[in-house]
């Protein structure tokens, strides 16, 4: 059978960015794939703008003292440091909505989402905003340049750093931390080397440090400069030599390849394809752009079985909805609840082996959720939904209850419509909603011109990547037939409450 | 709707062999083995890293009082339960429990290299990993994995939350969360869910909305793991709604949100539902600042909820079947720190609730405050040996398999 350009064309844009963007609609059905695939790499290989969202008040208690962060700092009142500590959670929230903005609005679609594959990767928690944004930039910035220079990068960074203890990696004291997830996390994976391979590079590995302002520090003094002997090699290594031994295992680049290709092409991996694949990367140096373009450029790629089989992650989802229908959120806190409840709130990865995706996105209660979110946005319904805490984020303090995101407050118009029966603007007690009013007029202008007894196939096609199931009649039973634009808007919104809408 | 529904019915809604027994032949009887099937564990997670020694007081031990000038609670306070320790005075019901011999205290508990952080240590006790792995799903999970497999409805896990916590997510099979089964019940209600998953009966015989031709996607793999997790959540939530209305608990209780969550599962024991896994959380105990009060607010809290659960467990002759266990993922440092709390620190108490302890009151003996490591406790049980002894001998459970390493089984059931 062969597929249509639109069908390929958005199977381009769901995999190598967060999907069609409203304005691109009318674009999708003539253009071939290879002149999106251009389109993508021209936007995304333009200079990277970073992300700053870092508050005055805290730069001004900490740069202004000369140096970043160390909450610890001995000169700073306790009420000070809790400012602080405070600030720089408030910062890292801005920091998710900001990166999050970037993803739904930036053309560079190819770049943000590698670096969210990079993001869980390279997983990090830490509640320092300047070192959480230092990683996001090294990861944006590289996302798409050589694994090898961007495995370095990371691994010197004062998030990673922190993170996985390597301060505290000394040459009497080392600590295995950062150098048993160097090896089962970020290179070859577990099972592809020995205990005493982790202890041997621990040593490698010591002296490596952050300074206050977040930039790497080789302390030779706590460095083990003796002779390691790491993956059957043996001389006076240091860390960058041990990163260039895990760059040598053809194993890096399989398990990397593998990874990838679970996240853009398949959750089950062709092992003939990666093999190819990893072999190219490994020859080429471990350049992501060229392993980017053999995925993009195979056939196999548009084959149908690699179509609308992947679960959409919680962000995919948000995101592909904000770019497929244009939305101004009053309470923009409030996608960050909803990142809680669906299980991937950016920068507090589950744990260091990053969000494990594919099936494990959905459960019972994270599937009925996702199925509301549409009409939620659209007439502004109210949930109830609580997360659970997190007492790393709230420093014993419990923020149930104390509504916060997303509550209280009257809304602007959400756009009417008869679904969920428009419960007004105004939530209860205790509950929640998401004030977004939708711009419909760059959608509604790709459906000019179709035939009414074509429209739902049309809008289907647009907004389903995977037939849906369900039949024209119950469909039409829950759209309001009136005028033309109230029968598009909510067709619409029906089909992304559908577990096909949750696929990609 | 095209899922079947077809009644469960189990040994449970029976009386238990016990209670055939005239009371003073049963004073003499080792706790009576009821049948299984029809046994039921609560895991109740003290969430943000409870004080353990706050909470079992070792009101002998000068180190204690040394490290904590401010924080030790003096013995005169104290919920006395021996000579050497006694509860949290907030903890006065579970004192009773205690006198009941219907408390089990298990001290030192832990795991080897032990992490600090609350996310990783709780991915940790969820998982039932060691510190050195990281594991996609979780032990409770993986319980269902094993027993459940073409099981009619997926409640034999059931947490009592918005949010199905790691230990419930299973490789195949996810407990499922409910905060109140008639708001769960009203949700899935919804008519247009129920159509969608009532026409989705064959996914590729029936017209798309794409229109025929439009899609070459595949059919079947996800969108029939979704359309699964879709149904089972439905007919999930009728089940259990309907199960909540067999036998609804008329116990008063606290108007608290655990005292709240306790009575959904008291009555939810009580009907005849296939749930043998009931999982809370009340918290935070992250005690970093003002730690007396807090502590105070939240065991009251826990303690007042406790006594109404298993005064109404034994009003209906379930609490010789129901274990509760809490947990939470570290205990703190011996010392008290500069802001009237304690920090992260590493072995922690577990309490077990239940009319069928075989071992009661404390198990194992008081942490040793003179063999600290670098000024924490060592643990002496793994708290994998706890969760082996329940799938095990609770829940007749193979714990090899679930969770894979070969386990010393402990005597407290």
């Amino acid at each position: 059978m062969d597929l249509s350009n639109q069908l390929k064309n958005q199977h381009l844009l769901w995999r190598a960015g967060f999907g069609p963007m409203a304005e691109d609609l009318g674009a999708l059905a003539s253009g071939s794939p290879k002149s999106f695939v251009n389109a993508l790499w021209k936007a995304s290989d333009k200079p990277v703008n970073s992300i700053d969202v870092a508050d005055n008040m805290l730069k001004g208690l900490v740069m202004g003292a000369g140096e970043i962060a160390s909450m610890q700092r001995k000169d700073l009142s306790p009420d000070e440091k809790k400012q602080l500590r405070k600030q720089s959670q408030q910062d890292i929230k801005s920091l998710n909505l900001a990166w999050l903005g970037e993803m739904v609005n930036s053309d560079a679609q190819l770049r943000e989402k590698m670096a969210l594959f990079w993001h869980g990767h390279f997983a990090s928690r830490n509640l320092n905003i300047f070192y959480q944004q230092l990683l996001l930039d090294t990861i944006r910035q590289g996302a798409l340049g050589n694994f090898g220079d961007l495995l370095r990068a990371v691994s010197k960074s004062a998030a990673m750093i922190n993170f996985l203890n390597n301060n505290q990696n000394r040459k009497d004291h080392p600590n295995e931390n950062f150098a048993r997830e160097v090896m089962e996390l970020f290179t070859m994976g577990r099972g592809n080397y020995t205990e005493r391979d982790v202890k041997e590079s621990a040593r490698a590995f010591t002296g490596w440090g952050a300074g206050l302002n977040g930039e790497f520090q080789f302390r030779r003094g706590q460095h083990d400069d003796g002779q390691k002997t790491v993956l059957g090699k043996t001389g006076n290594f240091d860390g960058d030599a041990v990163l260039d031994i895990l760059l040598q295992q053809r194993q890096t680049a399989l398990y990397i390849t593998r990874k990838l290709y679970r996240y853009l092409v398949n959750d089950e991996a062709d092992e003939t394809h990666v093999e190819w694949l990893a072999g190219r990367f490994y020859r080429g140096n471990y350049d992501i752009k060229g392993l980017l373009q053999d995925i993009f450029g195979s056939d196999w790629f548009y084959e149908p079985r690699n179509i609308g089989s992947r679960i959409k992650s919680p962000v995919d989802l948000l995101v592909g909805i904000r770019r497929l229908l244009p939305m101004k959120i009053a309470n923009e806190d409030v996608l960050l609840l909803i990142q809680r409840l669906l299980g991937q709130l950016l920068f507090y990865p589950p744990n260091v082996a990053g969000w494990p995706g594919g099936a494990s996105w959905i459960d019972s209660s994270s599937l009925m959720f996702r199925l509301r979110i549409p009409e939620l946005i659209y007439a502004s319904g109210e949930f109830h939904q609580q997360p659970k805490d997190d007492d790393d984020q709230m420093m014993g303090m419990k923020d149930r209850g104390q509504g916060g995101e997303g509550q209280n407050a009257a809304g602007e118009n959400a756009g009417g419509g008869k679904i969920g029966g428009g419960k007004g603007f105004r939530a209860q007690a205790g509950a929640q909603m998401i004030r977004a009013t939708i711009d419909w007029s760059p959608y509604l202008k790709r459906f000019e011109g179709i035939p009414r007894e074509q429209l739902m196939a049309a809008i289907g096609a647009t907004v389903l990547q995977t037939p849906a199931g369900i039949s024209g009649d119950i469909l039409t039973k829950y759209t309001d037939s009136g005028s033309r634009e109230d029968f598009i808007r909510t067709a619409t919104i029906r089909l992304m409450s559908t577990p096909e809408y949750q696929l990609c | 709707m095209v899922i079947k529904r077809r009644e469960f019915f189990q040994a449970g809604s029976l009386a238990t062999a016990s209670l055939l027994l005239p009371r003073f032949l049963k004073a003499f009887e080792r706790p009576a083995i009821v049948p299984q099937g029809n046994k039921v564990v609560v895991v109740l997670q003290l969430s943000g890293g409870n004080d353990g020694l706050n909470t079992v007081i070792p009101v002998r031990n000068d180190i204690y009082y040394r490290a904590r000038p401010r924080l030790g609670i003096d013995k005169t306070h104290a919920a006395m339960i021996t000579d050497e320790a006694g509860l949290h005075p907030a903890l006065s019901g579970l004192k009773g429990l205690y006198d009941d011999g219907s408390l089990g205290i298990l001290n030192s508990v832990g795991y080897p290299n032990p992490d600090r952080s609350h996310f990783r240590s709780m991915d940790i006790w969820q998982t039932a990993s060691d510190s050195r792995e990281y594991l996609q799903t979780g032990w409770l999970g993986r319980y269902l994995d094993a027993q459940c497999s073409g099981c009619d409805h997926p409640t034999q896990a059931l947490e009592i939350d918005d949010v199905v916590s790691m230990a419930l997510k299973g490789d195949k099979i996810r407990g499922m969360a409910l905060k109140d089964p008639r708001r769960l019940y009203q949700i899935s209600n919804d008519r247009y869910f129920r159509d969608i998953l009532a026409g989705h009966s064959s996914p590729a015989g029936k017209p798309a909305a794409g229109g025929s031709g439009v899609h070459g996607g595949n059919e079947g793999g996800a969108v029939d793991y979704l359309y699964k997790t879709m149904a089972e959540t439905l007919s999930g939530a009728d089940y259990i709604f309907e199960q909540s209305k067999l036998r609804p608990s008329a116990a008063s209780y606290p108007n608290t949100e655990i005292g709240k969550n306790l009575h959904t599962i008291a009555s939810l024991i009580f009907s005849d539902i296939n749930t043998r896994v009931y999982y809370l959380s009340l918290g935070s105990f992250d005690t970093h600042v003002n730690q007396a009060a807090q502590q105070q607010r939240l065991f009251t809290e826990m303690n007042d909820a406790l006594v109404s659960f298993v005064a109404d467990l034994k009003a209906n002759h379930r609490f010789d079947d129901t274990l509760l266990l809490t947990f939470s993922e570290f205990g703190r440092r011996v010392g008290q720190n500069a802001s009237g709390g304690t920090d992260h620190g590493t072995a922690n108490t577990m309490f077990l609730v239940s009319g069928g302890l075989r071992q009661k009151g404390l198990i194992n003996g008081l942490p040793d405050l003179n063999d600290l490591s670098e000024g924490d406790l060592k643990y002496q049980v793994d708290f994998k040996d706890v969760y082996a002894t329940v799938l095990n001998k609770w829940l007749g459970a193979n714990d090899k398999s679930i969770l894979g390493r070969e386990s010393s089984h402990l005597g407290f059931i």
